[in-house]
């Protein structure tokens, strides 16, 4: 188990589990990241945070620390 | 950023649509659809009006309606704001809902993104729950074939039990299926698709449902009873409003949604988990209409947009990119205004001598010929050929990179910097566009969530150059700090302007900084920020558009502004008082506190006098300059220059008048606009205040420190 801001550029995890902790709780229903959804991370900004991930076909960019509350479970994807 | 009425804060602060009908039989239909899916292009191209669009979610800000006729119908078009949802956790999600639950449109059409339908499907299912009464427009589907993403419409269409039609909303054929299944919308329909949800939650849905009497305003019954399942405060206090009675004073409505939440705990599903179980459902009830309905035949259809982004947003070049795409703009702007900037006033002094001609044919007193050309005509012509052509260029420039979709990427680059300063990138986003329009920035502003986040965003916006200003930055660059010819010149003038900018960007920071841990105290807030695909811009019709929307609408308010100004200066240079003329009566006042600042008096005041447009400062100058000497020509940079010289300025007054006119008030529409937006007069104050102490504290230091030297 991870959580989501540990996924490097290139690794693809699907989602065990958002906590309902979580600020963005909410917004991230809204995009469609909750449980078994499929996330690949695709970029990093140049100051390492926030980074890039595709969510059900949409790229958005979520800061590290919000990213703490959302457990995955890595699957793959080639690390760069 | 559009500059029109309605985005400058003509026409803002209201939370609800209020839709005029031309007359009794139009039809109102609601445009809804995800952020940034071409909902305002597709409104554009059905209505004929020239919305801003541009490539980066939350654009529409200020909602727009427009007509559409048919050969059966007529229709009012209302462009609501892009949402993911409806369960309204933002002021624009509450907009939509409302209009879509009270606003009691004829039709909803749903506008989705070829290439990401998935996402966009769950609010069209939301819809769905509503009104039956859906058109669904699946948009881009050019984009998505490019991706090699194939949308099965006819499927789709079965399973939704609504028309669906395919668009392309930049082609305008495309709009034909959308108006037609418009025309033969049914008021009644049965096979619509419903969000199936867990069993329990349908079960405790169906208790409420039954305790509904008819008389409530919410056109479903079933949705009305998940809401209430879910204490959808927002929903449940605007019913009320709508209904004219409480809820709760139906006494078997309250027990039935006791009752059923009693029932819910029993299973297993606890009132806080309650949302997150129904929104899951329909995500997933999204995800499997997709499975049957979407084809990808190229395995990996993004590379292109991913490889781009490497360079545009990754280590290393991100912010070098950045600077450089930043340095390469002004160079263009700077270098192509010189030429238009030539032609135009060559123009205009022979237009000059015409006007003498026809004065002097009517027998025109002379104050009337000197306030008419010596006054109004000059300032008008100065203003219009030194300040047009850089807007001209510069704003075109930036539309395109607005619709490629660079924009949501400098707020990506530029997050950790903002979240430093305790607010969040999507200043980024705001802060560009107050390179347009510091009153459309602050406007824009509306996108960042947090309340706070906001304020900062809306004090500082006025931090950085808008189109106003550039031009009056620009002309002291080249007039002082361009030595040498040619594109040696002009690139020195391209990265003393990028400089200045970097200044302005810079200030925004501390500022930022400082505010967020003295009056605007707090944490920064968490937010997600959407990264659209790179789009190939229309650069035909940007040029066109950003001629006609903001250029001239720029121009407009600024020749408004010259046509008094002109006047009033040559009055005040004309018109006698106790020593010498008004004008320099009045410099002389000013004359104390601009010497201290190491600019004169006669620079205070047009600044004070350019208050309602900033484009009118330097040829205010200039008039007042040469109402005091005898010089009567002028038609070029170099002769300003020469004009400037005389009238003692130094580089130091020239640094100084570009450090004053990026840190003074903002204009007049800046100001009301943030009014507005804020409705605080405390927070407007601020905004004033705050950028005119930079920029006099600045001025005095270096005027001080350039004396020691």
């Amino acid at each position: 188990m991870i959580t989501l801001n540990d996924l490097k550029v290139g690794e693809k995890c699907v989602v065990k589990e958002v906590s309902s902790e979580c600020s963005l709780h909410r917004r991230f229903t809204d995009i469609g990241l909750i449980e078994d959804t499929n996330v690949e991370c695709v970029g990093m900004s140049p100051a390492g945070d926030p980074k890039a991930y595709l969510i059900r076909g949409a790229v958005i960019a979520i800061r590290n620390e919000d990213c703490r509350c959302v457990l995955a479970e890595l699957c793959g994807g080639d690390r760069e | 950023m559009s500059l029109t009425h309605s985005s400058t804060g003509m026409s803002v602060g209201k939370k609800e649509l209020a839709v005029k009908r031309k007359n009794e039989n139009d039809r109102i239909i609601a445009i809804a659809g995800n952020p940034n899916v071409g909902k305002s292009t597709l409104f554009n191209a059905l209505t004929g009006m020239n919305q801003h669009t541009g490539n980066w979610p939350g654009k529409t800000v200020a909602n727009a309606q427009g007509y559409c006729r048919t050969a059966e119908n007529s229709y009012v078009l209302v462009d609501i704001p892009g949402t993911y949802s409806l369960s309204a956790h933002s002021p624009e999600e509450e907009i939509a809902r409302n209009f879509i639950c009270f606003g009691h449109p004829d039709a909803v059409v749903v506008v989705c993104d070829a290439t990401c339908l998935e996402r966009s499907l769950v609010l069209v299912l939301q819809t769905l729950e509503i009104t039956d009464r859906v058109v669904v427009c699946v948009n881009l589907l050019d984009e998505a074939e490019k991706k090699g993403i194939k949308v099965d419409i006819g499927r789709l269409s079965d399973m939704l039990g609504v028309k669906v039609v395919g668009t392309v909303a930049r082609k305008k054929k495309s709009l034909r299926a959308l108006t037609d299944a418009l025309d033969t919308i049914c008021t009644q329909n049965d096979n619509v698709y419903r969000i199936r949800y867990p069993d329990e939650i349908e079960t405790a849905v169906g208790m409420i449902e039954e305790s509904l009497s008819g008389g409530l305003c919410v056109p479903n019954k079933r949705w009305q009873a998940l809401k209430l399942l879910e204490n959808d405060i927002a929903l449940i206090a605007e019913t009320e409003k709508t209904a004219g009675q409480t809820l709760s004073e139906a006494d078997n409505v309250e027990c039935a949604v006791k009752s059923a939440r009693e029932y819910l705990e029993r299973a297993g599903i606890y009132k806080n988990r309650i949302c997150g179980v129904t929104a899951a459902a329909a995500v997933s009830a999204s995800e499997n209409i997709c499975r049957e309905c979407v084809a990808f035949t190229k395995k990996s259809y993004a590379d292109f947009d991913r490889r781009v982004d490497r360079i545009l947003t990754g280590k290393p070049y991100g912010y070098i990119v950045m600077l450089l795409l930043l340095c390469f703009v002004f160079w263009l702007t700077l270098y192509g205004a010189n030429y238009i900037s030539e032609i135009l006033s060559a123009l205009f002094s022979k237009l000059e001598v015409l006007l003498v001609r026809l004065l002097d044919a009517a027998a025109a007193p002379v104050w009337l010929k000197g306030i008419i050309t010596d006054g109004i005509f000059r300032v008008t012509s100065w203003v219009v050929s030194v300040m047009l052509p850089p807007m001209a260029i510069f704003f075109p420039l930036f539309t395109l990179l607005e619709d490629v979709g660079y924009l949501p990427r400098i707020a990506y680059n530029l997050d950790k910097s903002f979240k430093r300063c305790r607010s969040c990138g999507k200043q980024a986003l705001t802060m560009c566009m107050g390179f347009g329009c510091n009153a459309a920035g602050v406007i824009g502003c509306r996108i960042i969530d947090s309340e706070r986040e906001r304020l900062l965003a809306v004090i500082t916006n006025s931090l950085v150059p808008c189109n106003g200003r550039f031009p009056a930055i620009i002309s002291v660059i080249s007039m002082f700090f361009a030595v040498g010819t040619g594109i040696l010149s002009q690139s020195l003038s391209a990265l003393t302007l990028t400089l200045v900018i970097l200044l302005g960007i810079g200030m925004t920071f501390l500022v930022t900084k400082v505010l967020s841990r003295t009056v605007l105290k707090g944490v920064p807030s968490s937010y997600t920020l959407e990264m659209p695909p790179y789009r190939k811009p229309q650069v035909l019709s940007v040029i066109v558009r950003s001629v006609f929307d903001r250029t001239l609408f720029v121009l407009g308010r600024s020749v408004a502004v010259a046509v008094p100004a002109g006047a009033v200066i040559w009055i005040m240079a004309n018109v006698n008082a106790a020593d010498g003329t008004l004008l320099s009566a009045c410099a002389d006042f000013l004359d104390p506190l601009g010497r201290l600042m190491g600019l004169d008096g006669i620079i205070l005041m047009a600044f004070i006098l350019g208050f309602p447009a900033n484009e009118t400062v330097i040829p205010i100058i200039v008039m007042a300059y040469m109402s005091g000497g005898t010089l009567t020509e002028f038609a070029s940079l170099s002769q300003m220059h020469n004009l400037f010289i005389s009238n003692g300025w130094t580089w130091v007054t020239a640094v100084n008048v570009i450090v004053f006119m990026l840190f003074h008030w903002p204009c007049s529409t800046t100001v009301l606009t943030i009014k507005k937006e804020t409705g605080s007069i405390k927070w407007t104050l601020m905004s004033v205040i705050l950028p005119a102490a930079i920029g006099i504290i600045l001025c005095v230091l270096i005027n001080t420190a350039a004396g020691i030297l």
